[in-house]
C-alpha cells in the first residue's frame, strides 16, 4: 500500500477518533441527567414526576427507533443550524450526538436502577437531599455499569460514525465507501474494517479494565 | 422516594414548636400521639391499615424493644420516628419536636440527630469502612480533617479500628454492621433507630452486637429503639418492650412486668418461644389422658418473678413429703427477672389414688405458681 493510502487511512482514523469522541462526551453530558432523571422519577421516587418521566421516555424511545441514517437524513436543517455545514466530521457530530444520547440515558437508567434501594433509604435517613443522594450514592454505587454503559455507546458511536461516511460525513466509513467500493479497492476496505476492528476491542478492553478496578462488589469476596 | 422530598426548600418553615410533656409522664424521647398510618389502595390492590390508634412514650436514655410479627406495623413505626413516612393521622414527637410536622430542609437538619441501623447494613460497596462512616459528616457538610478525626474515634468506638480501609465485600457480617452502627453514631444522635439489626446475624455475632448497643446507651447515653421479631433480642437488650399486632400495641411497659404477666396471646406466644412452654417430644409422646396404677401426674408450673423458682421443688418435696420428680425444665432471665416452666413429675397412689395431686396443687396455688395438669405418664 502506498504511503499516501496509508496517510489517508491514519488521517480517516484521527476523524473517526474525533467524532466519536466529541459525540461520546456530549451523548454523555446530555444523556447522563437525562437517565439519572428517568431512573428516579416515577411515582415514589426521588424525584417523583411521573408525567414527566412519562413523556421523556416516549421521545427517547422515538429517537431509538428512528434507524440512523434516517436521523442523519431529517436533522440535516438542524445540523446546519447547529454546525453551519451539513458536510464533514464536524457536522456528523450533530446526528452522532442526538443518537448517543438517549442510548446512553437507557443504559445509564438501567445501570443507576440496579443500585439497592435500601441505600436511598439510608442516605435519606441521615438527611441527605435528593441531589447528594445522586452524586454520593447513586452515581458512585452505579458506577462499574455506568463505565460499561459508556463503553457499549462509544462502540455503538463508532459503528454510526462509519454509516455518516455515506453522507460526506469524514473518517473511516468514508474512506471505505469511497475509496473500497466506489474505487474497487478491496485493500483499503480490508485496512478501514482492520483498524474499525482494533479500536472497538481497544475500546471494549479499556471499559472493561475501568469497571473491573472501580467494581468493589464483588472483587474482594 | 417521599412526598417530603419534592417539596421545594424554600417554603416557608414552621416555629419549632415546645411541646411540653404530659402531666405525670416521664420524660419521653418519642411520643406517639394518635397514630394512624394508611397506606391507599394502589393498582388493584387494597389500602392496607399498618398502624392504628398508636399512643405511647420512649423514655429518655432507655432500650426500647418494639416486638411483633412481620406485617405487624413495626417497620412502619419505625419509620414515623426518623421522618421517612408521614403519619395518615396524628403527631410523632421526638425529642419535643414534632417531627411528622417537618418537611424539606427542616427534617433533613432534624433526621441527623436520629441514626439508624438496618437488617441488611445498606453500606455503600463502593467506599471503605471509614468512607462509609463519613457520609453523614460529608451530608452534613463537616470539614474534611474533622470528619477524620471523628471516623478514627467511631472505628474505635465499635472496635474495628483496624478495618479503616477495608471495602464491605472484605467484611464479616458482624464487622458490616459494626461499621453501619459507628455511621449511625457519626453525628452524635440522641435517638437510634435499629431496624432487625441482628436477623442476618448468627447468635455469637447477634450476642456482641448487642452487647455493643447495651455499651453505647450506657456510655453514650442514646436512646435506642429496637425493631425485632426475636424474642432474644428483646430478652438481652431491652428494658421495656411494646408488643405490636396487627398495627395495634397490645402490650407496653417493663420487660420484667409485660414477661412476667403477659395477658395478650400474642405475648404469650413470644414468651413460649423464648421460655419453650412446648415440652421435649421424648417426654410429650408419653404423656396419656387417663391415670395409671404407679405411674406420675405430669403437671405443669410457670415461673416469674425473681428467683421464684429456686428453691420450688425442694420445698414441694420437703413440705409434702412427696417424690417430685424434675421431668423438664426452663428458666430465663427476663430483664432481670426469671420466666420459665418447670414441668414436674408427681407420683400417684398404688391404685393410681391422686391425693398426691391435689395436694400439689393447692399448694402451689397457694404459693400463687401457676400450674396445670397435663396428663400422666406411666
Amino acid at each position: 500500500m502506498s504511503p499516501e493510502l496509508i496517510n489517508l487511512i491514519v488521517q480517516a482514523t484521527f476523524e473517526t477518533l474525533y467524532m466519536v469522541g466529541i459525540a461520546a462526551l456530549l451523548g454523555t453530558v446530555f444523556g447522563l441527567p437525562l437517565g439519572v432523571f428517568l431512573a428516579t422519577s416515577r411515582k415514589g421516587e426521588l424525584f417523583a414526576a411521573p408525567a414527566i418521566n412519562r413523556v421523556l421516555g416516549m421521545v427517547v424511545n422515538a429517537t431509538r427507533s428512528t434507524p440512523f441514517i434516517i436521523l442523519v437524513v431529517a436533522i440535516i436543517p438542524f445540523t446546519r443550524l447547529v454546525a453551519g455545514t451539513s458536510i464533514g466530521s464536524t457536522a456528523a457530530i450533530v446526528p452522532l450526538t442526538i443518537a448517543s444520547a438517549p442510548f446512553i440515558a437507557r443504559l445509564v437508567e438501567a445501570a443507576i436502577r440496579e443500585v439497592d434501594g435500601g441505600l436511598i433509604e439510608t442516605a435519606s435517613s441521615f438527611g441527605a437531599s435528593p441531589i447528594q443522594i445522586v452524586l454520593k450514592v447513586l452515581i458512585p454505587e452505579a458506577l462499574p455499569g455506568l463505565l460499561l454503559a459508556l463503553t457499549l455507546a462509544v462502540v455503538s458511536l463508532l459503528g454510526y460514525s462509519a454509516m455518516v461516511g455515506a453522507v460526506g460525513g469524514g473518517g473511516l466509513g468514508d474512506l471505505g465507501i469511497r475509496y473500497g467500493y466506489q474505487r474497487f479497492m478491496p485493500e483499503m476496505m480490508l485496512a478501514v474494517v482492520v483498524v474499525l476492528i482494533a479500536l472497538v476491542q481497544l475500546v471494549q478492553s479499556a471499559g472493561d479494565y475501568l469497571a473491573r478496578r472501580v467494581n468493589r462488589r464483588l472483587r474482594h469476596r | 422516594m417521599n412526598a417530603h422530598q419534592s417539596l421545594a426548600i424554600g417554603q416557608p418553615i414552621a416555629p419549632p414548636e415546645a411541646i411540653s410533656p404530659a402531666a405525670g409522664e416521664p420524660d419521653a424521647m418519642v411520643r406517639f400521639e394518635a397514630i394512624s398510618k394508611t397506606y391507599p389502595a394502589y393498582r388493584g390492590k387494597p389500602g392496607v391499615n399498618a398502624l392504628e390508634n398508636i399512643d405511647f412514650a420512649i423514655p429518655r436514655g432507655s432500650i426500647t424493644g418494639v416486638i411483633g410479627r412481620s406485617g405487624a406495623g413495626k417497620s412502619s413505626l419505625v419509620r414515623l420516628i426518623n421522618g421517612l413516612e408521614k403519619p395518615t393521622t396524628g403527631r410523632v414527637i421526638v425529642d419535643g419536636r414534632d417531627i411528622s410536622a417537618l418537611a424539606g430542609r427542616e427534617l433533613r437538619l432534624a433526621q441527623r440527630s436520629i441514626g439508624m441501623i438496618f437488617q441488611h447494613f445498606n453500606l455503600l460497596s463502593s467506599r471503605t469502612a471509614a468512607d462509609n462512616i463519613a457520609l453523614p459528616l460529608e451530608i452534613a457538610g463537616w470539614a474534611r480533617a474533622d470528619i477524620r478525626v471523628r471516623v478514627t474515634e467511631l472505628l474505635a468506638l465499635v472496635g474495628i479500628a483496624d478495618k479503616h480501609d477495608r471495602y464491605p465485600s472484605e467484611l464479616s457480617g458482624g464487622q458490616k454492621q459494626r461499621v453501619g452502627i459507628a455511621r449511625a453514631l457519626t453525628t452524635r444522635p440522641s435517638v437510634l433507630l435499629s431496624d432487625e439489626a441482628t436477623s442476618a446475624l448468627d447468635p455469637q455475632t447477634t450476642r456482641a452486637i448487642l452487647d455493643l448497643l447495651a455499651n453505647i446507651n450506657r456510655e453514650l447515653g442514646v436512646t435506642i429503639v429496637l425493631i425485632t421479631h426475636e424474642m432474644s433480642v428483646v430478652r438481652q437488650l431491652a428494658r421495656e418492650v411494646v408488643v405490636l399486632d396487627a398495627g395495634h400495641v397490645v402490650e407496653s411497659g417493663h420487660v420484667a412486668d409485660i414477661f412476667t404477666h403477659p395477658k395478650h396471646p400474642i405475648t404469650q406466644s413470644f414468651l413460649a418461644e423464648a421460655t419453650g412452654d412446648s415440652l421435649p417430644v421424648s417426654l410429650a409422646s408419653r404423656i396419656v389422658a387417663e391415670p395409671s396404677a404407679g405411674g406420675q401426674a405430669v403437671i405443669r408450673v410457670q415461673v416469674r418473678g425473681a428467683g421464684a423458682g429456686d428453691t420450688l421443688v425442694a420445698r414441694l418435696a420437703r413440705e409434702l413429703g412427696l417424690d417430685v420428680s424434675l421431668l423438664s425444665a426452663r428458666i430465663d432471665e427476663i430483664g432481670g427477672q426469671h420466666v420459665g416452666s418447670l414441668t414436674l413429675g408427681i407420683p400417684l397412689g398404688i391404685s393410681g389414688g391422686e391425693d398426691a395431686v391435689t395436694r400439689t396443687l393447692a399448694w402451689l396455688s397457694q404459693y400463687q405458681f401457676p400450674a396445670e395438669r397435663l396428663g400422666y405418664v406411666a
